[in-house]
């Protein structure tokens, strides 16, 4: 079930493609298949593997390095509701207790309806902006707990669904790129000119 | 610092050097030669300061993970601090690895390092001999500022049957996951997580099986680490130790033995440059452990109406000596064979060896018919530097991760680093496979003919023209005739004819007993065949076990049975020693002194470490009784004067010429069978320092047979059925799975496999010794 369908098989074989090395399609297939599932379980971890070619244990180590690859189920809606400096001044502990009342869950947590999961966050780069959240990582800024109230509410009621896609979507794995724009996968060990930003003056480099 | 001005000039005037490796660097004030290319912290650690370190590993790539190592480095630009292990010395660089700075970046670093660690060092194995511990002391701050809680995990986890992971305990210093990955090549641990919560593991239910991994125990500067065998057996100041050399297989790696209370508790890696590189395979570390089984032989046996039954010496050497006079009077010599010795010493082989002369014996190998042609050792030798530095490896072997493990490590790395180019051919595929330049199949049985139009195609001659050349040689299938391999190499030495050829074996001393002489008119397979005419009245087996390691086990079978009488020299009963009729204990490694001879020549000595097991006596000196007893003059007393014998040539190795001649290839045509069979060896396997070791004892895979997915459903039977393999001598029942690295047409089966719980049969009864391939038909069982 979270292997690759056959819609995203074809799709991870043409980002592989896209590098001169299997390996190097690692994270935008963690991508992928969290597009897929939502989030990425193991399954899909080896199923990476085979693909691009390392062990199942290098898929895990490379993937949980980041943040925003989840390896446990996560609702349709993901509530990020950041937790640093400046957020946490401007009342964000607030926020994470209304939408901790309102779920029912504590921050970590699903609604056992599998439709939201909570997470306190670390800063989002938003901190002009304080208190912040996202949904989906689509940002709601100047939250009050009000505010959070009516977001979980309007998330329940499927009013958002236009303008919030479901988690995992972030888009960037989806671009195929046209036959005729394509640059090619160039071997790094077969490409012998300069780094494109150092002018090389082969007399004057000693 | 005031230096830097003057350091920096010098060289400029003394352009002249005549070393052009040469780097003239500051050291803590004094002036130092450094070569180019050396780091830092190696260079100042050959001038004798020793810089703080964790993650560095001089065998492998340096990665800046733990900056314990940082130093105030100055190369013109003001002294500034950085990790040593990064940075390579450079013309007039000032190095202060003592000053403030650099004092107080050591100290703050080990203070972070302390801080989330659990100080659990008197319950810690590594207690005693741990970096940390020790780096703590002489280059830490002496306190620590942190009283917060500190970060807990489950105590030790297994991460596979022999190493278990304390993951509060590791520093990630990246040594055990960056050899894992860089050095065997088995990238099944890996950091995960991060922050805070980054920890060494597997992926779940992938345990780290890697043949090597208990080299990461070895070099993990913490006790995160540890080996099963070894856990909380004893305390490192309780330990005695002696550099020794590993005999499990032919590739000799240089060891340490560490023993407490006469009993040996492990093997440390020793680093040798033209060897191991400090690594050990995982059976050559833990088989110890058999040393000290309870299946050792305590005293003489001697065959009754009973059975075998307890005896004394004298009794036991006497009847032995009687049974060689009255083979002697009966029939001659001839009558006479000796089969093994590759298990011994030198001087063990030298002994059997000169009383053999004496007797004017013969029969003897010390190869069991899966060894490689004496023809092919008098070809010129290499040696594992000159293989590693080649810069074509041709490969004729068996899988060597299976079979010679830290080999296969040094042709990786040989790959990977020094950019050697792999040509291989094979039978089965191999842990090489993937990194050799040309990996070419090839059917059992017709390979001369492939290795030629391989060799002549363009890219891959002009790849042997442009360096050095290096033929690893061994039997890649034991159920095909050895002059199939012969024919091989010849054909690549047509191609490349001043390539040198590595012989691999597998048994840790066959190049010195070969070359003690051990090696007579008849081979294995010649000698088994006339004891199954009866034309054998004793046989002598020298550590030896022909029933359970003879390719063709009916004609082993046959021979033993129709053998006059059988003295077995043996340290564990073994299923041929148990037919014997008389049964002397002989001392294990790690029990008797004396040198061993590996693959290459290269002698090196093994060390007694504890005391013999009850009466066991090393080989030699039963030979040196029995010739006292039959009134020979050997002209040697003691093992001084058998290792005096032993005379290297002008590259300091020990060998000889065998003048042998290449065996004919009978090339074969085709059958109306459906199969041809390759059987090779795993690492683990049914050899008893493996099954009497307690920590091994479970890793053999097992039986079976190994097909490939298209021709098993062909077949029409799935994965993990029972099979009735056929050949033209008889049938045997195994489980077959499916397995895609097979080829088509063939169908793989591991040698010499402890039998599982379904009494399965043992593929070697198919296999026919005087046959050039063996050809089997599948049948399944309705
Ligand atoms: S387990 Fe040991 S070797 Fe591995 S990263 Fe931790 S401290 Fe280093
Ligand atoms: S490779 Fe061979 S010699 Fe080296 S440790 Fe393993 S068994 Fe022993
Ligand atoms: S602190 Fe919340 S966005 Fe920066
Ligand atoms: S030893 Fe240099 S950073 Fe670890």
């Amino acid at each position: 079930m979270s292997r690759f369908n056959a819609e995203n098989l074809s799709l991870a074989r043409e980002i592989i493609g896209r590098y001169p090395r299997p390996k190097s399609a690692l994270i935008p297939l963690l991508h992928l298949a969290q597009e897929q599932e939502g989030w990425i379980s193991e399954e899909a971890m080896r199923e990476i593997a085979e693909l691009v070619g390392v062990t199942p244990a290098e898929v895990r180590g490379t993937g949980t390095f980041y943040e925003m690859f989840h390896f446990e189920p996560i609702g349709r809606y993901l509530l990020n509701i950041c937790g640093t400096m400046s957020c946490a001044l401007m009342g964000a502990g607030d926020l994470l207790h209304a939408a901790e009342e309102e779920l029912g869950v504590r921050a970590g947590g699903t609604t056992p309806d599998g439709l939201i999961t909570l997470h306190r966050a670390e800063c989002q780069a938003a901190c002009t902006e304080a208190p912040c959240l996202q949904v989906n990582y689509r940002y709601r800024f100047r939250v009050t707990p009000d505010g959070v109230r009516e977001l979980i509410s309007e998330l329940r009621a499927g009013s958002l669904a236009d303008e919030i896609p479901p988690h995992g979507t972030l888009a960037t794995v989806r671009q195929h790129i046209p036959a005729d724009r394509a640059v090619g996968a160039v071997d790094p060990d077969e490409d012998t000119s300069p780094p494109s930003w150092v002018p090389v003056s082969v007399e004057g480099a000693r | 610092m005031s230096t830097t001005e003057e350091t920096g000039a010098e060289p400029e005037e003394a352009i002249v050097e005549p070393d052009p490796d040469a780097v003239a660097i500051t050291i803590n004030g004094r002036s130092v030669t450094a070569r180019r290319g050396d780091l830092v912290i190696a260079a100042a650690e050959r001038a004798g300061d020793y810089i703080p370190r964790f993650c560095y590993h001089p065998r492998m790539s340096s990665v800046g993970m733990c900056r314990q190592c940082l130093v105030e480095i100055d190369t013109g630009r003001g002294p500034m601090l950085q990790p040593s292990c990064m940075v390579t010395v450079t013309e007039g660089m000032v190095v202060d690895t003592e000053s403030e700075t650099s004092k107080r970046a050591q100290e703050g670093i080990l203070e972070l390092l302390l801080a989330n660690h659990p100080l659990d060092c008197p319950v810690c194995d590594k207690g005693g001999e741990c970096p940390l511990q020790d780096q703590a002391f002489s280059h830490g701050p002496g306190e620590s500022r942190y009283v917060e809680e500190k970060r807990h995990y489950e105590k030790p986890i297994p991460i596979s049957d022999l190493v278990f992971l304390d993951r509060e305990r590791c520093i990630l210093c990246d040594r055990c996951t960056r050899f894992a990955d860089e050095v065997a090549g088995d990238a099944l641990i890996h950091f995960v997580d991060r922050g805070n919560a980054t920890q060494v593991n597997t992926f779940p239910d992938e345990p780290f099986s890697s043949y090597f991994s208990g080299n990461t125990v070895q070099i993990c500067p913490v006790g995160a680490l540890t080996a099963k065998p070894y856990r909380f057996k004893a305390r490192p100041w309780d330990l005695e130790q002696v550099d020794s050399t590993c005999t499990s297989c032919s590739v000799g790696c240089r060891i340490s033995v560490h023993s407490s209370r006469d009993r040996i508790l492990r093997f440390q890696g020793v680093d040798d440059d033209a060897v191991n590189w400090g690594w050990l395979c995982d059976r050559g570390r833990f088989n110890f452990e058999s040393v000290h089984s309870d299946r050792r032989l305590a005293d003489p046996l001697i065959r009754t109406a009973e059975g075998l039954a307890t005896t004394d010496w004298s009794s036991a050497l006497s009847l032995t000596a009687q049974l060689v006079r009255s083979a002697l009077a009966d029939g001659g010599p001839e009558s006479i064979a000796i089969l093994g010795g590759a298990r011994g010493t030198n001087e063990d082989a030298l002994a059997w060896s000169m009383l053999a002369d004496a007797l004017g014996v013969e029969r003897r190998d010390a190869r069991l018919g899966d060894g490689v042609g004496l023809d092919l050792l008098d070809l010129p030798r290499a040696t594992i530097a000159e293989a590693a530095a080649a810069s074509t490896i041709v490969l004729l072997a068996p899988d060597l991760k299976e079979e010679l493990p830290v080999l296969h490590l040094r042709l990786r790395d040989a790959v990977l680093r020094s950019g050697a180019k792999i040509i291989e051919f094979t039978q089965t595929g191999s842990g090489l496979t993937r990194h050799a330049w040309r990996s070419i199949r090839h059917l059992p049985g017709v390979g001369a003919q492939t290795v030629a139009e391989a060799l002549a195609e363009e890219a891959v001659a002009a790849q042997l023209a442009s360096g050095p050349v290096v033929v690893v040689a061994g039997r890649a299938n034991l159920a095909e005739s050895a002059a199939a391999l012969s024919e091989r190499v010849a054909a690549v030495l047509s191609a490349a004819p001043d390539a040198r050829v590595l012989s691999v074996m597998r048994r840790g001393n066959t190049a010195g007993a070969l070359a003690a002489g051990l090696s007579g008119s008849a081979g294995a397979a010649q000698i088994l065949r006339d004891a199954a005419d009866g034309r054998i009245d004793l046989l002598v087996l020298l550590g030896s076990d022909p029933l359970a390691d003879f390719p063709d086990s009916r004609l082993a079978r046959t021979a033993l049975a129709r053998v006059g009488r059988i003295v077995s020299l043996d340290g564990h009963l073994s299923a041929s020693s148990e037919q014997a009729d008389i049964v002397l204990p002989v001392a294990v490694m790690g029990e008797k002194s004396g040198t061993t001879t590996n693959l290459e020549g290269r002698v090196t000595p093994v060390a007694q470490k504890v005391t013999v097991h009850g009466t066991a006596r090393p080989d030699w000196m039963i030979a040196l009784d029995l010739a006292d007893r039959l009134d020979v003059e050997l002209e040697v007393s003691d093992l001084g004067d058998l290792t005096s014998m032993i005379e290297l040539s002008d590259d300091g190795r020990w060998t000889r010429p065998f003048g042998a001649t290449a065996p004919t290839f009978e090339s074969v045509v085709g059958t109306n069978y459906d199969f041809r069979l390759v059987l090779s060896r795993r690492l683990y396997d049914a050899a008893v320092s493996t099954a009497a070791s307690p920590s091994l004892a479970s890793l053999p895979g097992g039986r079976g047979l190994s097909v490939h997915p298209s021709d098993l459903e062909r077949i029409g039977v799935s994965s993990g059925d029972d099979v009735k393999v056929i050949g033209s001598r008889g049938s045997v029942v195994l489980p077959v799975c499916v397995d895609d690295r097979v080829n088509r047409g063939t169908v793989w089966a591991p040698f010499n496999q402890p039998a599982g719980e379904r009494s399965e049969g043992d593929v070697r009864d198919v296999v026919d010794v005087d046959a050039s391939v063996t050809d089997v038909r599948i049948e399944r069982l309705s």
